[in-house]
C-alpha cells in the first residue's frame, strides 16, 4: 500500500515545529506501524536527512516507549493497541496519516515525536510504592488475599506508563495513570498500611507537574492500550476525599515515613 | 464541583415540580400558593443564598478547573480527539457559558420581578396572593421567548447529561453494578428536566 | 593476567551460602555513605540491586537508555518466576529446583551458584508480594502456580501473562522510593561506552547522554553491569529493539573474561516471522504449552497444501496430525526444555513438515484444552497472549490453531563471573543476564527473572560488600583523573570515527547481514564448515562497516542511527567471539547444538570427558585472537547423566 504521512518535525525542545509531508510507497499491510516508521527513516537516512525520531523499545506492546498520536488518536485507531503493535491492514492504500507527538505541557517535545515523560516518573517517586526494604519479609502466604481483589489489582497494575491517557484527555490529565497506581495499592492489605498518605502525595506531585484536571469524560479509557477502566479515577477520588477527610493530621512525610 | 452540581440538580427538581403546577391547575391557585410559600418562607430564603452561593461556586470552580486545562495543553494537535467519548461530556464549558447567558435573562424576567418588582394579586380563599403565574403566562404567550427559552433548555439538557453520574465519579462512587445505573438516571434527569421545563412555555404558548 | 578463581566457598553444598554470609567483611552504616555504586541498566538485576544497595545505605547511581527505568526489556517477559515454595505439595524443593536447573542446563552450570539461586528463590516470591506485586492466586486467597518446561513440578508463580512487566514494577517501585530520598541518582536516557579502570580496579564509566550527546564521566568504588543480554546480535530476536552488548563488550575489551559466548537460547513458542521489514519476533509465553499441543501434518503432502492456503489446519483429521513432542517425549510431551521443542520444530521443518506461507511454522493447538476446559477457562489463562497473537497474525487462535516457530531470546553467556558476581577486573560486578553464572547450556522457563531478582535483591547487596569493606579508605573519585580522560576521548574518538565514514549503507542494513550469518552458522544448528564460514563472513562484514556505514545527523543530539551504529559495531565484534566459541564447543549441549555431535535418533550428545567447563574468552587485543580460559566443573554433589526427557 502506499500511504502520504503528515510527521511533526521539531529538532529539539527549544525550537519551532512543523509538520513535513512524505509518501512511503509498497507497505505491506502485515507490517507493524513502527516497521512503516523504519522503511520511512530508511529511505531519509539514504537521502541523507534526518530520520523521524521516535521512542520504541519492545515493540511488543509492553514496555510503554512508544508514543505516537495518529490521525486524531493515541496509539492510532485500532482500539488495546500500542502504536508498535498496531498493524498496517488497518489503513487503507492511499490513506493520509497525520503523526504527532504526545501534546501536554508536562510532556515537552525533545525532537520530532520523542517528549519527556519523567513527570510520570516524579509521581510514582512520590509515593508509588510500598515502603518496605529487601528482606525480612514474612511467608507470601502469610497473608490471604481475596482473589477478587488480586485480580482487580493486577487490572489497574497492567498499566505501562506509555502516557496515552493523558494524550487523548482534553484536558491533558493524568489522572488514569496515577489512579492505577493508587488503586493497585488500595487493593491490597500490603498497600492499605499508607494508603492515606500515598494517595495524597502522589495527587499533589501530579497538580505540581501540571497535569489538568478529570471532567469524567473517558477518552483516557477508551484510548488505554491495556483498557484501565476509569473506575480507578473513581476509587483514587474516594480514597483522596476519605484521606482528606479522614487522616489525622501529620506533620511532612519525613525520612523514615517515604 | 461535583457537591455544587448535585445541590442545582436537586434544586432544578424542585423548581420544575413547582412550574409544573402550572399546566395542572388552570386556576393557577396551587401555583401561586408555591410560589409565595417559595418566595416568603425562612428556611427557603437562606436555601435562596446557599443556592445563589453554589451558582457561584460551580461558575468559579467550572471555569478555573477550564483554565487549568487549557494551560496543560499549550500546543494543541492538529487532528483533535476521536476518542470515543461521551459527546457532550467535551463542551461542559461551552454549554455552560450559554446556560449562564441566558440565566441573567432569565433571572430578570421572573425572580427580580417577582422579588422586587409589582406584581399583581389575586384572592386565594381568604388570603391575597401575588400572581406569579399570570406573569409567566404573559411571558409565554410571546413567541421569541418561546424560542428562547425552548433552546436554552435544550442546552441546560446537553449540560446535564454528563451531570449525575460524572458528579457520582468524582466523589469517588463508582461500582460495577450501580455506576451503568447512574448513567441511566443521568440520561434521564437530563431528559426529564430539559423535557419538563421545555413543556411549560409550549404549552401555555399553544394553548393560549 | 587475572586467573580464574571461581571463589567457590568450602563446605558442604546446602551449607555454603550461610556460612559465606557468616564470614564475609561487611561495610558498617556511616561508611556505606561514604561508598559509591554505580549501577548501569534498570531492569530486574539492576533495579533491584540499585534500589537494596540504597536502601543498605551506599550512594548510588543508576544509568538507563530507556526515557524511564521502568521500561527496561525484563517488562516483557511473559510467563512467570519459579520459587522452591511448594506451596502445591507436589513434593518441589530447593534440592529439586536446583536439581532441575542444573540438568536444564545440561551440565555446564557451577552447582554452587544454582544452589544458591535456588535457596533465595523462596525469598524473592516473599519480597515480591510484599511490594504489591499482584501474583495470581487461587479462590482461597493463596497464590496459584503453574508447570514449566524442564520441571514435573508447579513452581512458577505468575501475574496474568505480564510477571516480568508486574516484577519491574516492583522493583522500579523499590529504585523510585530511593531516588525520592535522595539515595539513588538516577539517569535515564544514558547509554554506557566504556568502563573506566583505575590501577587495574573499576572505577567509573563513560557514558553518552541521549538527549544532548554530550560525553560524560562518571565514577565510583565500584561499577555493576546489569544490562542484559545480546541475542540481538541475531538482528532479529524477542529482545528490545534498544538491548545491546555495548556495556558487556566495552567490559571484556577492558579485561573482563566472556563465558560461554555461544550459549544461546532459542524460544521454541514465537510469532514465525512474515517479511523481510520485520524488525523484532514477537515471544508467546512457554506457558501456552501447559495447554497447547504442538503439531505438524502426518503427511507431506498436506504440509505442501497447507502452505499454499489450499488446506485448512482445522480440516486435518486427528490421525493425520503429528504431535511430534509427545510422540518422541512421552514423559514431558509438550513441556520439555526450550532447546529440545525448539530443536524438534526445526528438525520437522527441515524434513518439508513445516506450515504457514514459509514453511518455517509448527501449530499449537489449543483445540483440546478448550473442549476440555472451556473457553473461558483457556480465556482467563492466556486471554491477553491470545489478543496479542490475533493484533499481530489477524487470525484468531480460540478457532485456529496457533502458528510458531524459535527464535532468539536469550543468551545464557555473559561476562564471566564468580561465586560473588564479580568479573575478572576487580571492583566490575555482572549480574543478571548479563553474566553467565547460573544457567548453563540453556535455561530453564521462568528461571530468568528468578535469577535476576536473586542477584540484585540476594546476592550481590552482599558480596559486594566483600570487595567494599577493603575500600573504606579510598576517598571519592575525581573523574579528572588521566585514566578517565583517556577512556572518555577513546569514546569520543570513536564516535567521530562512525560519524566519519559517511558511507553509503544504512546501519540496520549491515545489522541485518549480521543477523543472517549469525542465525545461519551460529543458531539452532551448528557445523564446523558453517562456523569457521562465519569467522570469516563477520570479520568481512566488520570491515566493510567501518568503510561504508552511513550515519546522518549529528553526534551532538537525539541521534538514534547513532546510538544503533555504536550497537552494531560491537556486535560486529562479539558476533565473531560466538563463533569461536561454538567452533571450539565439540560437542551438543543445551542450546548449542553441533551437528556433528547427535545421536542417531538425532538428541544432543554432549562430550563430558573434553568439554565440562565453562569457557572463559580473554580479549587479546584487536587483531589477536581471544585465548580461552577454562574453569573446570566440579560437580561435587550430583551425578551428572545425559539428559532425558523421554
Amino acid at each position: 500500500m502506499n500511504l502520504t504521512l503528515k510527521i511533526w518535525r521539531q529538532k529539539n525542545a527549544t525550537s519551532k515545529g512543523r509538520f513535513v509531508t512524505y509518501k512511503v510507497n509498497d507497505i505491506s499491510t502485515s507490517s507493524s506501524f513502527l516497521e512503516m516508521m523504519d522503511v520511512l527513516n530508511e529511505s531519509l537516512v539514504m537521502k541523507g536527512e534526518d530520520p523521524v525520531a521516535f521512542d520504541h523499545d519492545c515493540r511488543e506492546g509492553i514496555c510503554g516507549a512508544c508514543s505516537m498520536y495518529i490521525n486524531g488518536h493515541p496509539h492510532g485507531p485500532d482500539k488495546a493497541v500500542t502504536t508498535c503493535q498496531l498493524h498496517m491492514r488497518k489503513f487503507s492504500d492511499g490513506e493520509t496519516i497525520v503523526i504527532e507527538p504526545w501534546r501536554a505541557r508536562p510532556f515537552p517535545v525533545l525532537k520530532d515525536l520523542i517528549v519527556d515523560r519523567s513527570a510520570f516518573d516524579k509521581i510514582i517517586q512520590a509515593g508509588g510504592y510500598i515502603s518496605v526494604n529487601t528482606g525480612g519479609i514474612p511467608d507470601a502466604n502469610a497473608i490471604p488475599i481475596p482473589k477478587v481483589k488480586a485480580d482487580l489489582s493486577m487490572d489497574a497494575a497492567a498499566c505501562i506508563g506509555c502516557g496515552a491517557c493523558v494524550a487523548a484527555c482534553k484536558n491533558a490529565s493524568a489522572m488514569l495513570f496515577v489512579s492505577a497506581k493508587v488503586s493497585q495499592f488500595a487493593l491490597l492489605p500490603q498497600g492499605r498500611i499508607e494508603a492515606a498518605e500515598r494517595v495524597q502525595a502522589m495527587v499533589a506531585e501530579m497538580d505540581k507537574q501540571g497535569f489538568g484536571n478529570c471532567t469524567n469524560t473517558g477518552a483516557c479509557e477508551a484510548e488505554c492500550p491495556k483498557e484501565i477502566s476509569i473506575s480507578n479515577i473513581a476509587r483514587m477520588n474516594r480514597e483522596f476525599l476519605s484521606a482528606k477527610v479522614c487522616a489525622p493530621k501529620v506533620k511532612e512525610m519525613n525520612e523514615g515515613g517515604g | 464541583m461535583a457537591l455544587a452540581g448535585l445541590f442545582l440538580i436537586s434544586f432544578l427538581v424542585v423548581h420544575l415540580s413547582i412550574n409544573l403546577l402550572l399546566l395542572f391547575d388552570d386556576s393557577r391557585e396551587l401555583f401561586n400558593i408555591a410560589a409565595h410559600f417559595m418566595g416568603t418562607n425562612p428556611v427557603i430564603q437562606v436555601f435562596q443564598i446557599v443556592l445563589f452561593g453554589g451558582i457561584i461556586l460551580h461558575i468559579l470552580l467550572g471555569i478555573i478547573l477550564q483554565i487549568q486545562n487549557w494551560l496543560a495543553r499549550p500546543t494543541r494537535y492538529k487532528v483533535e480527539g476521536y476518542s470515543h467519548t461521551s459527546f457532550f461530556s467535551k463542551f461542559m464549558i461551552h454549554t455552560g457559558a450559554v446556560i449562564l447567558a441566558f440565566l441573567v435573562i432569565h433571572l430578570f424576567n421572573f425572580f427580580f420581578k417577582a422579588k422586587f418588582g409589582e406584581l399583581e394579586t389575586v384572592m386565594i380563599g381568604n388570603d391575597s396572593y401575588e400572581d406569579m403565574g399570570i406573569l409567566v403566562i404573559e411571558k409565554f404567550k410571546e413567541f421569541p421567548y418561546v424560542i428562547m427559552y425552548v433552546v436554552w433548555l435544550l442546552f441546560l439538557g446537553f449540560h446535564l447529561d454528563h451531570a449525575f453520574h460524572s458528579a457520582l465519579q468524582s466523589l469517588g462512587l463508582n461500582h460495577s453494578k450501580y455506576t451503568p445505573v447512574a448513567f441511566g438516571i443521568s440520561r434521564a434527569l437530563a431528559i426529564l428536566i430539559a423535557g419538563g421545563f421545555i413543556l411549560i412555555p409550549v404549552v401555555i404558548y399553544i394553548t393560549q | 593476567m587475572a586467573e580464574l578463581n571461581s571463589k567457590i566457598p568450602k563446605g558442604l553444598l546446602p551449607q555454603k551460602w550461610t556460612d559465606y554470609k557468616n564470614h564475609i567483611n561487611l561495610v558498617n552504616p556511616p561508611n556505606k555513605r561514604k561508598l559509591e555504586i554505580i549501577v548501569v541498566g534498570t531492569g530486574l538485576a539492576g533495579a533491584s540491586a540499585a534500589a537494596s544497595l540504597a536502601e543498605m545505605g551506599f550512594k548510588v547511581k543508576n544509568y538507563c537508555y530507556q526515557d524511564s527505568p521502568r521500561r527496561a526489556h525484563s517488562i516483557a517477559a511473559q510467563g512467570g518466576i519459579n520459587a522452591a515454595k511448594n506451596y502445591q505439595n507436589d513434593g518441589d524443593s530447593v534440592y529439586r529446583l536446583f536439581y532441575d536447573t542444573i540438568k536444564g542446563g545440561d551440565y555446564r552450570a557451577r552447582e554452587a551458584n544454582v544452589y544458591r539461586l535456588a535457596e533465595v528463590s523462596n525469598s524473592i516470591i516473599d519480597q515480591c508480594v510484599a511490594q504489591g506485586v499482584p501474583f495470581a492466586r487461587e479462590y482461597g486467597g493463596l497464590l496459584d502456580n503453574r508447570s514449566f518446561g524442564g520441571a514435573q513440578v508447579s513452581r512458577t508463580f505468575y501475574a496474568r501473562g505480564q510477571t516480568g512487566q508486574q516484577l519491574l514494577i516492583g522493583a522500579y517501585s523499590a529504585l523510585s522510593r530511593q531516588i525520592k530520598k535522595g539515595n539513588v541518582e538516577m539517569f535515564t536516557r544514558h547509554e554506557m561506552l566504556d568502563v573506566v579502570l583505575v590501577e587495574g580496579k573499576a572505577r567509573g564509566i563513560i557514558v553518552r547522554n541521549l538527549v544532548t550527546g554530550a560525553i560524560e564521566r562518571h565514577a565510583a568504588h565500584a561499577v555493576v553491569l546489569a544490562t542484559g543480554g545480546y541475542g540481538n546480535v541475531f538482528f532479529l530476536s524477542t529482545n528490545a529493539m534498544g538491548s545491546n552488548a555495548t556495556a558487556i563488550w566495552k567490559a571484556h575489551k577492558r579485561g573482563a573474561f566472556f563465558g560461554n559466548p555461544c550459549f544461546t537460547q532459542i524460544h521454541p513458542t514465537c510469532i514465525p516471522v512474515h517479511g523481510d521489514f520485520q524488525s523484532k519476533l514477537t515471544l508467546m509465553s512457554e506457558s501456552l504449552r501447559n495447554d497447547g499441543r504442538i503439531w505438524v501434518p502426518k503427511k507431506k503432502e498436506d504440509a505442501e497444501k497447507i502452505r499454499h492456503g489450499k488446506l485448512l489446519p482445522t480440516a486435518i483429521a486427528e490421525e493425520d496430525r503429528d504431535y511430534y513432542l509427545e510422540r518422541r517425549y512421552p514423559a514431558f510431551g509438550n513441556l520439555v526444555p526450550r532447546d529440545v521443542a525448539s530443536r524438534a520444530a526445526k528438525e520437522r521443518c527441515d524434513a518439508g513438515f513445516g506450515v504457514g506461507e514459509t514453511g518455517l511454522a509448527v501449530y499449537l493447538d489449543f483445540s483440546d484444552s478448550i473442549n476440555r476446559l472451556g473457553k473461558s477457562t483457556i480465556e482467563a489463562r492466556y486471554g491477553n497472549l491470545f489478543q496479542m497473537y490475533e493484533k499481530i497474525v489477524d487470525e484468531n487462535p480460540y478457532k485456529t490453531p496457533m502458528m510458531i516457530y524459535p527464535a532468539v531470546h536469550y543468551t545464557m553467556g555473559g561476562l564471566w563471573v564468580d561465586y560473588e558476581l564479580m568479573t575478572t577486573v576487580p571492583g566490575l560486578f555482572a549480574i543478571g543476564e548479563a553474566n553467565f553464572s547460573d544457567h548453563g547450556a540453556n535455561r530453564l522457563g521462568a528461571s530468568a527473572l528468578m535469577q535476576g531478582l536473586a542477584d540484585g535483591y540476594f546476592v550481590l547487596p552482599y558480596t559486594i560488600q566483600n570487595y567494599l569493606a577493603d575500600q573504606i579508605r579510598v576517598p571519592k573519585f575525581s573523574t579528572d583523573l588521566p585514566e578517565f580522560k583517556q577512556t572518555e576521548k577513546e569514546a569520543t574518538d570513536r564516535l567521530q570515527r562512525l560519524m566519519n565514514v559517511k558511507g553509503n549503507q544504512t546501519v540496520d542494513s549491515f545489522h541485518r547481514r549480521l543477523g543472517l550469518i549469525m542465525w545461519d552458522n551460529v543458531g539452532m544448528g551448528r557445523n564446523e564448515a558453517g562456523l569457521k564460514n562465519a569467522i570469516v563472513e563477520i570479520a568481512k562484514l566488520r570491515e566493510e562497516f567501518w568503510k561504508d556505514v552511513k550515519i546522518s545527523g549529528e553526534p551532538n543530539e537525539i541521534n538514534p542511527e547513532l546510538e544503533k551504529a555504536g550497537r552494531v559495531a560491537d556486535f560486529l565484534e562479539l558476533g565473531e567471539l560466538m563463533a569461536r566459541d561454538a567452533l571450539n564447543r565439540n560437542e551438543s549441549c543445551g542450546g548449542h547444538f553441533r551437528e556433528e555431535y547427535q545421536t542417531p535418533e538425532g538428541e544432543a550428545m554432549r562430550n563430558d570427558e573434553d568439554f565440562k567447563y565453562a569457557a572463559a574468552w580473554e580479549y587479546t587485543g584487536e587483531s589477536a585472537e581471544p585465548k580461552l580460559n577454562k574453569e573446570i566443573l566440579d560437580y561435587e554433589f550430583i551425578e551428572v547423566k545425559q539428559r532425558n526427557y523421554k
